[in-house]
């Protein structure tokens, strides 16, 4: 019994182990390896001297990481406070609703993120959907809030929703209605409650989006792109100019590593932590 | 410490109010796609159809929708294949390696797609292998196969595995219990597999971006055409995917009410 689950398992992990294997780790490593090469060349058969990392730290492309990373920190906080109350009216109060917006907020995930931030250009831009109205019912226009900082963080929220909603819901789940109706019995005020009984109950759900958001937001460039026509460069978007315009593959390379390193650590760090046979409820 | 009255009510509004901001720009987009005027400008004037008559009469658009679908028909039924396989390893079965190998499933989910385009074509270059839409379907697996096995995992793991010791105590060889207990058991969550896969496929753009070579698929064409300037056709492509995958989920979900209805005891 015990041997045949062994052999199975092991068995019907291959084919996507494999599969991953050849095309996810292996193309990483050669990333890897292309990082250290000369600039310019793209063979893998030179000395490695590591002039592309020099490069990363000489021309500034730290502003790039770092503009990235606090968009993305920015855009998870905002993600948490708007999404706290939704999550937790879909796991504590509504009823048919929560899966109406299941659906709802799921469909949009299947609409290519380029048509929503365009939908977003065409809302926004002047003679758009909200200035055009405005402007032919009032008769004052006003400047497109486009193209800067603030609207990146707009879209990042937009676009990375789901990914904190629907986690931050799971976790509110799990935090006991009892252990709340006691709190409150013993004369907690809401505040109280929220800090000390469901925020920690509900900190997996928490920690998951997060994180979940923060990655792929640090990963990010349509965004920047689309709505904020460049207002800052992201480091995804350096990596890509580094490969298409540049012709420089160890430069790209260098720049892909150092985001691969940090979007590796945190995603690393959380999966070790996460206990996903208890998260999706295995029968023991 | 129930939810009051008006605190349900308030939240009530505050749902559709966020689904009201999620679909906002799909309502431009497809207000902007029946706009008669070259360039577009609200409040609209005047409306028509037209676009979407040239749209679909024009080459350009029947080859890219042609890519599109190929590149998730394949993605679809190969992720069905390999996410039950690998649900049956994540979830059901007690092996030596399955918590690596559950961390090695979330891993490409996490990672950003640009980068795995990226790193991608390094690869296929150095195999010597020419990017087209074959190369593609390769490239929204990696993404996609460890969603689709994620999805299975979820009803894999509701799964009673004394089901399957019984139809083995009661004589049934191995083959038998696959076909006759496990299949049918997680068939629902394959299913939502596959419908998953192939919206996903569908709306993929980093990807396809860099993995598709001298082919392109829809919404690799929308950006081009989207940073080239504005085109009236780019609002009407794009609603015609969005209708779409809206008709593929108003399938899926009406063939899970159907099942429902079909079968009240499970």
């Amino acid at each position: 019994m015990r041997q045949r689950e062994r052999q199975l398992g092991l068995l019907y992990a291959l084919p996507l182990s494999v599969f991953l294997g050849l095309t996810f780790l292996a193309p990483i490593v050669l990333v890897a390896g292309f990082s250290t090469m000369p600039e310019k060349v793209f063979e893998l058969t030179h000395m490695p001297d590591f002039s592309a990392y020099r490069t990363v730290l000489a021309q500034g492309y730290w502003k790039s990481v770092a503009w990235s990373l606090v968009l993305a920190a920015l855009a998870t906080l905002i993600l948490l406070v708007i999404c706290w109350p939704l999550a937790y009216a879909m796991a504590k109060v509504f009823k048919r609703f929560t899966l109406v917006l299941t659906i709802g907020v799921v469909m949009t995930l299947f609409v290519s993120e380029n048509i929503r931030l365009f939908g977003w250009v065409l809302t926004l831009m002047k003679g758009g959907l909200i200035e055009g109205y405005v402007r032919s019912w009032t008769g004052f226009g006003f400047d497109a809030p486009l193209y800067n900082v603030p609207v990146i963080v707009f879209g990042l929220v937009y676009v990375y929703l789901p990914f904190m909603l629907f986690p931050l819901a799971q976790g509110i789940s799990m935090v006991p209605d009892d252990a709340r109706q006691a709190a409150f019995d013993l004369g907690a005020t809401r505040w109280q409650i929220l800090k000390e009984i469901e925020l920690p109950l509900a900190m997996p759900g928490i920690l998951v989006g997060s994180l979940l958001t923060f990655v792929l937001a640090a990963g990010a460039m349509a965004e920047s792109k689309l709505l904020g026509g460049r207002a800052v460069i992201t480091i995804a978007d350096e990596v890509q100019t580094a490969f298409t315009y540049g012709q420089n593959w160890p430069l790209g390379s260098a720049l892909a590593m150092v985001l691969i390193a940090i979007i590796g650590t945190l995603a690393i760090w959380a999966i070790s932590k996460a206990d996903l046979d208890a998260m999706m409820g295995r029968k023991s | 410490m129930k939810t009051s009255r008006l605190a349900s009510a308030a939240l009530l509004a505050y749902g559709i109010l966020i689904l009201a901001f999620l679909y906002l720009p799909l309502v431009s987009v497809g207000l902007a796609s029946v706009s008669k005027a070259r360039y577009l400008s609200f409040p609209i004037r005047k409306y028509n159809t037209d676009w979407y008559g040239e749209a679909l009469a024009s080459d350009t658009v029947q080859n890219l929708l042609w890519i599109s679908l190929k590149v998730a028909g394949i993605v679809t039924v190969s992720s069905m294949v390999v996410g039950f396989l690998g649900a049956l390893a994540f979830a059901r079965y007690s092996w030596r390696f399955r918590k690596p190998f559950q961390k090695l499933i979330l891993l490409p989910i996490f990672f950003p797609q640009t980068v795995l385009g990226l790193a991608l074509l390094m690869w296929i270059n150095a195999l010597g292998i020419v990017p087209s839409w074959k190369t593609a379907i390769i490239a929204h697996l990696v993404w996609i196969a460890p969603i689709a096995t994620l999805i299975v995992s979820i009803r894999a793991f509701s799964f009673d595995p004394a089901l399957e010791e019984a139809a083995r105590d009661m004589g049934a060889t191995q083959w038998q219990v696959l076909r006759e207990v496990t299949i049918p058991l997680l068939m629902p969550g394959v299913v939502s597999a596959g419908l998953f896969a192939f919206l996903l496929s569908w709306g993929n753009f980093p990807l396809s971006l860099f993995t598709t070579g001298a082919d392109s698929t829809l919404p690799e064409w929308l950006f081009a055409k989207m940073i080239s300037g504005y085109s009236p056709l780019v609002p009407t492509v794009g609603m015609l995917t969005v209708a779409g995958s809206a008709a593929l989920v108003a399938l899926g979900l009406i063939l899970a009410w159907a099942l429902k209805r079909l079968r009240p005891t499970t």
